[in-house]
């Protein structure tokens, strides 16, 4: 018995230290155990606009986005409107980031003196780890106001007509580093439309993606599919493809897009350009993010 | 043969002493780029890094997780992330390192030491040798760490582009405080 227990002292003692030193190699792995934690994938996109439409993307918490948007004329005019440039609609919006996963925001267009207001919440957000979710989703849902005069002021006019409404839900992932999709079936509810025979709702779903060409480039592009539009003559499908440039402290999106309109009834459902026939038009967003409530560092 | 055993045993009992393990997990360690004269300061703190010291050989080693960084403005934190240290890409730092002159530290007796660490630090995937006087104080059996260094970002294969170089500079300031406890692992 006496001799097996020195035995095993013997062992420990010729073992341990070279077990230890053998570890000395690599210390952190002893203490290395937050392996797996689960982490959102953020910045799927540069901005929380793929163009036109709505990305899967939010503010950060505390911060505001002023968003400056102008669509400038048809590029088909030539050198007498200076190709489009000489002609501007604009909106001016302030977004903020309430939470990761919540945005609200609003704005004003010189399109039909329209104000907007919407609201953005992902209740699923992509993660990697433990737990994981391969997707976002997100709802986004707004409501636009219609600032012009009464086209018909003698009848009775009622303050809902200029209302209208959208409901967005949008599916997207950030495929790979430099490659993100999403699509968003969309529903846009008119309260007031021109003719009867018009729908009042309006069914759609858009295609936005980003590929980035670098570290501060992306190409990016925003089409929306209507499937009862009022009339196929008159309103097409709208698409805008561009670049997206973050300098550091603002990101500009540079586009072209059949579209005006720049509050999502208005683009999706009122878009009179067409591509086929080069009704294209150069815009760009500019957005600028303050940070409203610094974070403490000490 | 009992005899045997008592000398057997001291001898694994203070091989055991001299092998002591002291860590943390939220360690903090301050990052500081400022440029000088920018309207705005660069900096960043983590709160979460690890830190392992091995009392008989000396050997100090960090690690952080580069997403733990946080910085006073959300946006610029996202740009440090995406577009500097690319920390999906590289998520860790890390630095493996020596204590010098460690026989002259007791870390049984409360004391405070200066002292000089030498070791390899790895960001953004480049490891470059990196040499910095440091504190060791030891106190109530936990260790205090401190020390200051600068990095030029350059040698990581951090670029700082023309139009921000007003703003960051091209080498960043690194303070470490750190307090370890007896690792019982």
């Amino acid at each position: 018995m006496k001799k097996a227990v020195s035995l095993f002292f013997i062992i420990v003692c010729l073992l341990g230290p070279g077990v230890l030193i053998a570890q000395d190699t690599d210390l952190l792995k002893l203490v290395d155990d937050d392996k797996g934690k689960k982490e959102i994938v953020k910045n799927a996109f540069k901005s929380t606009r793929v163009i036109n439409g709505q990305s899967i993307e939010f503010l950060r918490p505390g911060t505001m986005d002023v968003r400056i948007l102008h669509r400038f004329g048809q590029l088909d005019q030539g050198y007498k409107n200076f190709f489009g440039l000489d002609q501007a609609s604009m909106r001016l919006g302030f977004d903020f980031g309430i939470t990761q996963n919540l945005m609200v925001g609003i704005g004003r267009s010189t399109f039909k003196k329209e104000l907007d207001a919407f609201f953005k919440y992902a209740p699923l957000q992509q993660s990697t780890g433990k737990h994981s979710f391969p997707l976002t989703v997100a709802l986004a849902s707004g409501i636009t106001m219609n600032g012009l005069e009464w086209s018909d002021p003698t009848r009775k006019n009622y303050f809902s007509s200029r209302l209208a409404y959208y409901f967005q839900t949008i599916i997207g992932r950030k495929i790979s580093e430099g490659f993100s999709l999403q699509f968003s079936p969309t529903l846009v509810h008119k309260n007031m439309v021109q003719l009867e025979t018009d729908p009042n709702d309006i069914y759609s779903l858009g295609v936005g993606g980003r590929l980035k060409l670098s570290k501060r480039i992306a190409f990016t592009w925003d089409y929306f599919y209507v499937f009862n539009s009022p009339s196929d003559n008159v309103y097409h499908n709208p698409l805008s493809v561009g670049f997206d440039i973050e300098t550091g402290g603002h990101v500009f999106q540079l586009h072209f897009s059949n579209a005006t309109g720049m509050n999502e009834p208005t683009f999706i459902t009122e878009t009179t350009g067409d591509w086929a026939k080069g009704e294209v038009r150069f815009g760009f967003n500019l957005s600028r993010v303050f940070q409203l409530k610094k974070k403490k560092l000490d | 043969m009992k005899k045997i055993n008592l000398v057997l045993m001291v001898i694994l009992i203070s091989s055991i002493s001299f092998g002591q393990k002291y860590f943390t997990k939220n360690g903090k360690i301050n990052f500081d780029a400022t440029s000088q004269n920018s309207p705005e300061r660069v900096e960043a703190v983590n709160r979460t890094a690890t830190c392992v010291i091995d009392t008989k050989t000396g050997n100090i080693q960090f690690a952080v997780l580069m997403k733990g960084f946080e910085f006073e403005k959300a946006l610029m934190q996202e740009h440090f992330n995406e577009n500097y240290v690319e920390s999906d890409k590289f998520p860790k730092a890390e630095f493996k390192g020596l204590i010098g002159d460690n026989e002259t530290v007791n870390y049984s007796k409360d004391g405070t030491y200066a002292v000089k660490v030498r070791g390899k630090l790895t960001v953004h995937g480049e490891t470059q040798d990196v040499e910095t006087n440091g504190k060791l104080i030891v106190q109530n059996g936990k260790i205090n760490v401190s020390a200051d260094f600068n990095v030029i970002l350059s040698d990581y294969r951090v670029s700082i582009p023309g139009l921000v170089a007003d703003k960051v500079s091209k080498t960043a300031k690194i303070s470490v405080a750190c307090q370890l406890e007896l690792f019982k692992g």
